[in-house]
């Protein structure tokens, strides 16, 4: 998994609430058998009109937005299903940190598998934040993580919470399955156990 | 003394394999459910790491997003992308050895309702599956919940998740449902009440005396939509109506190991004086038939008030709603029983099994559908499809002008043909009305498949105790 640490970039706002998966990928991409390619359909059915021209009103399609590394949403960011190709999508287009109020839990924990950063900021904050990615191109934002930190364009910092063990992660690429494959023995020993206690399962 | 235990608690603390000190939990796995469509990339992960399928028999496989449901489909699908995902879960079930249910099999349908009806899902036990309504399982005291395609390939290796525990919280409907009210009704007016991130962060345990009174599938609806409250699973106790459901099931225990089941299973209930971190309570004899106006599950209303206005809502609501009306079609102010529609769907993992379609055809039995409206009505399961056959109520269906069809998620997500055209107005017992669900902005109004008949039969939005 790609590594994060530390991002520089443009932050494109989207200050919609409950922004679901649908919306970010609807269904008729989630046809692929691969993990890349979906960045030209992210936020499709906003991000083009019916005949596949681009609507020019919609913030990616923005010059100063098209080179986003970075989305400020509002509450209830990736609700919906637990389609992964929602966090495909979002880095297959380059967007490797999203910061909302609030996100939904498998959308949450998605991005994490792919080496995106997902922060949850109080309301104020992501005003703040929001403001600030208005600016357009001139809104650069540095996200660092092994200090939670976000600073704004003004120089003004953000703290942030994350999990300890997700940030280890992150910070260091880490693959889940190989994490866990460490610890064989003690899944051995748990199904020896429930073989005994629950031998219908 | 040890402490009281909530049923999540209890499952929770059953499946714990490894507890790391910041408190994240290596969660072992009992059920495996997998679909073609947040799969394929998951077993192509496992071949490239050499990996196997942990525990084969423990991993159930079924194709249903992108399956036709025509009868004539045996001849094969169409679309090339679709057929190419159908494939390669035919392969890689083949190649990993895990259980599978063909799109020719009889017990081919929508996971969520193949798994409790093969006896795959039982009580106590730990679900997943790459489908956020994983939550479904939920009615049989498993906890069970969605999990994207990186998990689904941790779980095929390791039969573990990585988790942290989630909140407790509680969902109590007390007394008695009225006359025309159901499970959909339930749910959705649970979710109008809390708002669609209301359960984020928690586990649901759905309880009060209307819950008790609900079978399986009344059950198995309630939970299907606990995500769509935020939640990350819902959970009803295990009771009698639990445990006659599952009894004799093809995977279900059996002989010996079915009374050492069943002691179990009967523990599993919340402990007197167990803490909630977030209690609702909601009265049954306050939920009247709903229907949703807007693109979120959240924006419910009972069928006898009118459309809102986007100044009823307060902060991004206001902004969301004055885009959903837009989407919609609908003017503040409209009564909802006077919204035509075009198009009903009655099936989904939420209402496509066998209570379900009886309730449509009760409504039906007799009736036309309204001219004009297209009706379109999906098992969840081929068995479903079977026993609806054998009780008479597919010809009803097909007497009222309804289309009778093939076992599959169908046009609860339209990444098969069936699809709503734009702006096409769809009274829908699935459990979605976000922009675009149905079909390229296709207008979803969710209900339940008592309403969805009546509005069959009227053209529009139509309060079911009217025609009962
Ligand atoms: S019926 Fe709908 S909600 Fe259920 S699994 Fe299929 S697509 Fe998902």
């Amino acid at each position: 998994m790609d590594k994060f640490t530390t991002l520089t970039g443009i932050a494109a706002p989207l200050p919609l609430i409950n922004v679901d998966t649908d919306m970010i990928i609807p269904k008729q991409f989630l046809k692929t058998i691969k993990r890349s390619g979906l960045g030209v359909n992210l936020f499709d059915e906003m991000r083009y009109d019916t005949d596949g021209n681009e609507n020019p009103d919609f913030v990616l399609n923005k010059p100063a937005y098209r080179n986003a590394e970075i989305l400020v949403a509002g509450d209830n960011f990736g609700c919906g299903s637990s389609r992964e190709h929602a966090p495909w999508a979002i880095k297959d287009f380059g967007i490797r940190c999203v910061i909302a109020p609030s996100f939904a839990d498998i959308f949450y924990n998605n991005c994490f598998k792919n080496g995106i950063l997902p922060i949850v900021l109080p309301q104020e904050d992501v005003d703040k934040l929001m403001d600030d990615a208005e600016r357009g191109a001139n809104a650069i934002i540095t996200v660092d993580l092994e200090n939670q930190t976000i600073t704004g364009p003004d120089g003004g910092s953000i703290s942030f919470e994350i999990d300890s063990f997700k940030k280890h992660c992150l910070l260091n690429g880490l693959d889940d399955i190989s994490l866990t494959l460490e610890k064989a023995a003690a899944i051995d020993t748990f199904e020896d156990r429930a073989a005994q206690s629950r031998p219908w399962v | 003394m040890t402490a009281a235990k909530t049923l999540y608690d209890k499952i929770w603390d059953a499946h714990v394999v490894h507890e790391a000190e910041d408190g994240t939990c290596l969660l072992y796995i009992d059920r495996h459910l997998v679909h073609e469509v947040t799969s394929p990339q998951a077993f192509e992960g496992l071949r490239m790491a050499g990996r196997q399928v942990r525990a084969p028999e423990k991993t159930i496989a079924v194709p249903d997003h992108n399956v036709p449901t025509t009868t004539d489909r045996a001849k094969g699908i169409d679309n090339e992308e679709s057929r190419i995902q159908v494939e390669a879960l035919d392969s890689n079930a083949k190649d990993f050895g895990i259980n599978y249910y063909p799109v020719s099999d009889i017990r081919q349908g929508i996971v969520h309702i193949v798994g409790p009806e093969q006896g795959w899902t039982l009580p106590g036990m730990t679900v997943v599956c790459g489908d956020s309504h994983t939550a479904t399982h939920g009615a049989f005291g498993a906890l069970a919940h969605g999990i994207g395609t990186s998990e689904v390939e941790h779980v095929l290796a390791t039969q573990t998740l990585i988790q942290k525990k989630s909140k407790n919280m509680k969902v109590e409907i007390t007394g008695q449902l009225r006359p025309g009210v159901t499970a959909k009704d339930i749910t959705l007016a649970v979710i109008g009440k809390t708002g669609t991130a209301g359960g984020n962060g928690h586990v649901i345990e759905y309880c009060g005396e209307a819950i008790r009174a609900l079978s399986m599938e009344g059950r198995m609806t309630v939970c299907n939509m606990a995500i769509e409250g935020g939640a990350r699973a819902g959970l009803i106790a295990p009771d009698e109506t639990t445990f006659e459901y599952v009894m004799g099931r093809p995977h279900a225990p059996k002989g010996a190991q079915w009374e050492a089941a069943l002691n179990w299973w009967k523990t599993l209930k919340t402990d007197e004086g167990a803490h909630f971190d977030k209690v609702v309570t909601i009265r049954g004899e306050d939920i009247a038939p709903v229907v949703t106006w807007g693109t979120s599950p959240e924006d419910v209303l009972p069928i006898t008030e009118t459309v809102p206005a986007p100044e009823d809502f307060k902060g991004g609501k206001v902004d969301a709603a004055r885009r959903s009306l837009e989407y919609m079609g609908l003017k503040p102010g409209t009564p909802l029983s006077e919204i035509p529609i075009d198009a009903v769907f009655i099936g989904s993992c939420t209402n496509g099994r066998i209570e379900d379609l009886r309730a449509a055809a009760a409504i039906l039995k007799g009736k036309h559908i309204a001219p004009g409206v297209r009706g379109m009505v999906v098992p969840g399961s081929g068995l479903v499809r079977m026993q609806a056959e054998e009780e008479g109520l597919a010809e009803i269906f097909q007497d009222a002008g309804f289309e009778w069809r093939m076992a599959g998620c169908s046009m609860c997500l339209a990444m098969n043909p069936d699809q709503l055209a734009p702006e096409e107005r769809c009274a829908s017992t699935s459990n979605r009305n976000f922009e675009g669900r149905q079909g390229f902005k296709g207008r979803t109004h969710l209900m339940s498949p008592a309403m969805a008949a009546a509005a069959a039969i009227t053209g529009r939005l139509t309060d079911v105790r009217n025609l009962m």
